[in-house]
């Protein structure tokens, strides 16, 4: 009898890979769902095109590099990056824009630096922040008006040929600036009830992205519920872009008041999807609070004294920078240690 | 109600505990053959007492060994002697070790045997003696010695004593059938354990899953002072380190031993040995041993003789050889594949597993590690599996030490929720092992070094002092030459007639004096190295070497007694260093006296002239 040979432990109950990313897909359907409805179908053309590209380019890649194709894609990853970026597009940025998104996501972020777990960066943030400084105009001219799916909005057929078309801008009366980016732009001359009267705003908070965000709290709480993300990162994220719009934004003339930096933009699909992307996060509890927290810090600031209306790519991308400073600095302490052991290096011993 | 803690992390795996639960203890019966490993426990293996063809009794010592951490191996039956040599042992490596085979003739007589039904009239030192000449070690899985372990350094007080029935591993329930149907002998080991240890607090902790184990205890502590603690079932609430955590909220230092907190943690099976060796005088000749899985018809816990070989064992309990496709020994998380199933029940020997191939499906690919951090989630140790991860991967054997890779007790969690299916464990044990080939040659390199170092000087000195002496011998010479020079000039101003040939063969002549006297010279020196001449100082010196190997050996002896009672791990290498520095005593006192006899018989003549 020849018996299986195997170092323990022989039993084995792990969530795969394949599985985790395909939950955060369903979980993020219900965000799609919703701009879907308020905002037509330019996401969801966005979603299909941008999954579509990354796993060709994911494959073109491994391909180059005399790896397993259909193993690796089967992980789901480069689907969640294609998905994330579709999330995050104007819903009618022109296709090639969203294309060279993706690509350098995949190829350069992701497949470059080694593959899954060896980026340092988001990839799908990577992309985003690339098109956004290379093809500004593309990338803020085509923000759909909000109009429910089924009272106005364009047509599938019209959406998709206006994607496909090519044109760095869509058809004049089909978009409308964002609620932040309004906000932004007015506020300095214009008193904040001159500001929301515009249309982009709505009856509530922001018209349409309210309920967007509210959709992509949800399934972010599905998320933890599921224990594929845990805590501390989005409520670190929303703790502290809350903590510095009270300290900082309460005159509601100068700075957009707190509902709108919670509810208008992508605060929600940045708090739970892409924040919590683990390879390029920290890894303890406490440094992902510190991980988080300083993404809301900083979405705060180039909110309010930046160039740029949403700031979630550059401050997701500008944290991923410290991770490892904060890793270095936030071990947890062992079991029967005194202190946690900082650092890398096998000096110093504690 | 006790006080109960929580560790970090931990996992529910299925417990799979009811496919061994449904029968009682059953007796194995006895196999036509025992194979007894001469090491079943941590530390030195025994040295046979007994040789082939010898006829021993049940209960008989047939092996041990006077000195150092090691406990004596009995027959578990009677019968012969069959053979002394390597035998496949129970071990990851699957390696051969020295066995004692036993042939049973069946008649299961015992030895004589000393029952004791009041230990407390006995000193406590007579206790452990018992306990230790019954060979009780460990029967958790490490298998240190029990009385050794129960006699903790005297400035460690110990306040708590636990006795371990969390039982967190999976398919094991050797210690819950032993709780449920054997309470009586737990406590009754649990007693006498305490009594010599003297702790302030005595505590039973038992994984929630387990009631009715709960309840047999709850009735046979009636009346003590022992305390029932029922924890929340969740893996590795057994661990040594994590069931203290539970019932103490303290931690063991790192590197330290839990008798440092005041703590000492005994398992199930080692108190009913503890209490068979005492009031029955039977020694550790068997042990209860779970023997589950699917590809067997007849699962159960089973009372096996120790040495009984596992191939009775799974038919005992019918093996199916067609369904079964891995063997663990232990359970599944911790323990270990077996290649034959040749390899004997040992003291340690808790669980074995016939897995079928859907019970135990061999783990998917491994993938890229993408950071999610579940492993230190899971962690009991707060260590960082995944940095561990990476470091051992890459080979930085130095960064994966300083993150605490030696406090991973290899509990296997990080690795049962690894969502990449990545074997961490397996990269732990890896990058620990290559440490310690590390060290140990960075011990050997050193040692080489010190002999090398040692050498050059004594080559150096031995230089100067050559040197020395040349100087001298020249010193010598030249002023014999000087004196002679000053007679001639002497003789020359008394005016005596001057022929320059005789002053030439005058010259010559000295010369040729001088050679003469330098080959005198040196044959003394080298009669005087040959034949010691010089007794007095060499006498000296043989005596220094003497006492200094002697306080050398009785420092090395106090670190021996020292590391003992802490029970560190150095015991045997220290147990042989004293051994060598024994025999360096020796040698310098045989030498001493050797120097003695013949100085006596150089001085006699001495004195008589």
């Amino acid at each position: 009898m020849a018996f299986v040979q195997q170092s323990s432990p022989h039993a084995h109950k792990a969530r795969p890979t394949s599985k985790v990313m395909l939950w955060v897909i369903l979980a993020a359907l219900p965000g799609l769902l919703a701009q879907t409805l308020f905002f037509g179908w330019g996401n969801l053309i966005n979603v299909v095109w941008c999954i579509a590209i990354a796993l060709a380019s994911e494959a073109a890649v491994l391909k180059l590099r005399s790896k397993p194709i259909a193993f690796v894609l089967k992980d789901n990853t480069a689907a969640v990056t294609g998905l994330l970026l579709g999330l995050s597009m104007p819903q009618f940025a022109p296709w090639w824009v969203s294309a060279v998104a993706v690509i350098s996501a995949i190829v350069i972020a992701k497949q470059l630096y080694g593959g899954l777990g060896s980026n340092p960066f988001n990839p799908a943030m990577v992309g985003y922040a690339l098109v956004l400084i290379s093809f500004p105009v593309a990338m803020t001219t085509n923000w759909a008006e909000p109009a429910l799916l089924w009272e106005g909005a364009p047509s599938f057929g019209d959406t998709l040929a206006a994607i496909a078309s090519g044109q760095q801008t869509a058809v004049d009366g089909w978009t409308m600036a964002t609620p932040l980016d309004e906000y932004k732009h007015k506020i300095g001359s214009h008193t904040a009830s001159e500001v929301l009267a515009h249309p982009t705003f709505g009856e509530g908070v922001a018209r349409g992205w309210e309920w967007v965000n509210a959709a992509f709290l949800l399934g972010g709480l599905v998320l933890i519920g599921l224990r594929i993300i845990t805590w501390h990162i989005p409520a670190a994220f929303l703790g502290a872009l809350i903590v510095m719009s009270l300290a900082f934004g309460s005159n509601a003339d100068q700075f957009a008041p707190l509902s709108l930096h919670l509810l208008a933009g992508g605060t929600m699909l940045g708090a739970f999807f892409i924040a919590t992307d683990p390879v390029s996060a920290a890894t303890s509890h406490q440094g992902k609070l510190i991980y988080g927290a300083g993404i809301g810090v900083l979405i705060y600031l180039i909110r309010s004294w930046g160039n740029y209306p949403d700031a979630v790519a550059f401050s997701v991308l500008l944290m991923n920078f410290a991770v490892p400073f904060i890793d270095h600095y936030t071990p947890p302490r062992t079991y029967g240690h005194h202190k946690p052991r900082r650092g890398f290096s096998g000096g110093g011993r504690s | 109600m006790t006080k109960l803690w929580d560790f970090n992390g931990g996992i529910h795996p299925a417990e799979n505990k009811e496919i061994s639960t449904g029968r009682s203890i059953q007796v194995a019966g006895i196999p036509a053959q025992l194979v007894l490993p001469l090491q079943q426990h941590l530390g030195a293996p025994a040295e046979p007492s007994v040789n082939v063809g010898d006829r021993v009794l049940k209960g008989q010592k047939i092996a041990d060994v006077s000195h150092g951490k090691c406990v004596p191996v009995h027959a578990p039956t009677s019968g012969v002697i069959e053979s002394i040599g390597d035998y496949p042992v129970p071990h990851p490596s699957g390696m051969a070790d020295r066995c004692i085979v036993l042939k049973p003739d069946g008649k299961d007589e015992w030895c004589e045997r000393f029952p004791i039904s009041d230990y407390r009239s006995l000193e406590r030192d007579q206790v452990l003696g018992i306990i230790h000449s019954a060979g009780i070690a460990g029967m958790g899985g490490a298998g240190f010695p029990t009385d050794i372990k129960l006699k903790p350094p005297r400035d460690r007080k110990v306040d708590t004593l636990i006795l371990n029935g969390a039982e967190c591993e999976p398919y094991i329930t050797a210690d819950d059938m032993t709780m449920r149907e054997r309470a009586d002998k737990v406590v009754a080991g649990l007693k006498i354990m305490a009594w010599i240890l003297r702790p302030e607090r005595c505590v039973i902790g038992i994984e929630d899953n387990k009631p009715e184990a709960a309840v047999a205890l709850r009735e046979a502590i009636q009346g003590t002072q022992i305390e029932i603690a029922v924890i929340p079932t969740k893996y590795p609430s057994g661990g040594e380190k994590q069931l203290i955590q539970i019932l103490t909220g303290m931690e063991v230092p790192s590197g330290g031993i839990p008798a440092d907190i005041g703590v000492i943690c005994q398992n199930i099976g080692t108190a009913v040995a503890v209490a068979q060796a005492v009031f029955e005088g039977s020694p550790l000749i068997s042990r209860v041993v779970t023997v589950t899985g699917e590809a067997l018809e007849r699962p159960g816990n089973f009372d096996v003789l120790l040495g009984t070989p596992m191939t009775y064992l799974l038919e005992q309990a019918g093996l199916q050889p067609d369904r079964v496709s891995r063997l663990v020994l232990g359970g599944p998380m911790m323990g270990y594949t077996l290649n034959t199933t040749a390899v004997p029940v040992i003291k340690t020997s808790n669980c074995i597993i016939a897995a079928t191939a859907s019970e135990l499906p061999a783990p998917p690919p491994e993938q890229a590690c993408i950071r999610c951090g579940q492993c230190a989630e899971v962690c009991p140790m707060e260590l960082l599996p995944q940095q561990l991860f990476w470091h051992a991967k890459a080979t930085e054997f130095e960064k994966a030490e300083h993150l605490n890779l030696f406090d991973c007790i290899e509990c296997g969690a990080c690795s049962y929720v690894c969502p990449s299916s990545i074997p961490l464990v397996q990269y732990y044990r890896y990058a620990k092992g290559e440490i310690r080939v590390q060290r140990a040659e960075q011990l050997k390199a050193d040692r080489a070094r010190e002999r090398f170092e040692a050498r050059q000087e004594r080559l150096e000195r031995e230089q100067q002092e050559k040197e020395l002496r040349r100087k001298e011998r020249a010193k010598a010479a030249a002023e014999a030459q000087a004196k002679k020079k000053a007679e001639a000039e002497k003789a020359a101003d008394s005016g005596e007639a001057v022929d320059e040939r005789a002053a030439k063969s005058a010259l010559v002549e000295q010369a040729l004096a001088r050679k003469k006297a330098s080959t005198e010279a040196s044959t003394a020196k080298a009669t005087a190295t040959a034949e010691p001449e010089l007794e007095l100082p060499d006498l000296e010196t043989l005596e220094k070497q003497f006492t200094q190997a002697q306080s050398k050996l009785e420092s090395m002896q106090a670190m021996l007694e020292d590391a003992k009672a802490q029970q560190a791990d150095n015991v045997d290498k220290l147990e042989r260093a004293v051994a060598k520095n024994h025999d360096r005593v020796k040698r310098a006192e045989e030498a001493l006296a050797d120097a003695r006899k013949t100085l006596a018989a150089q001085t006699e003549p001495q004195s008589i002239k």
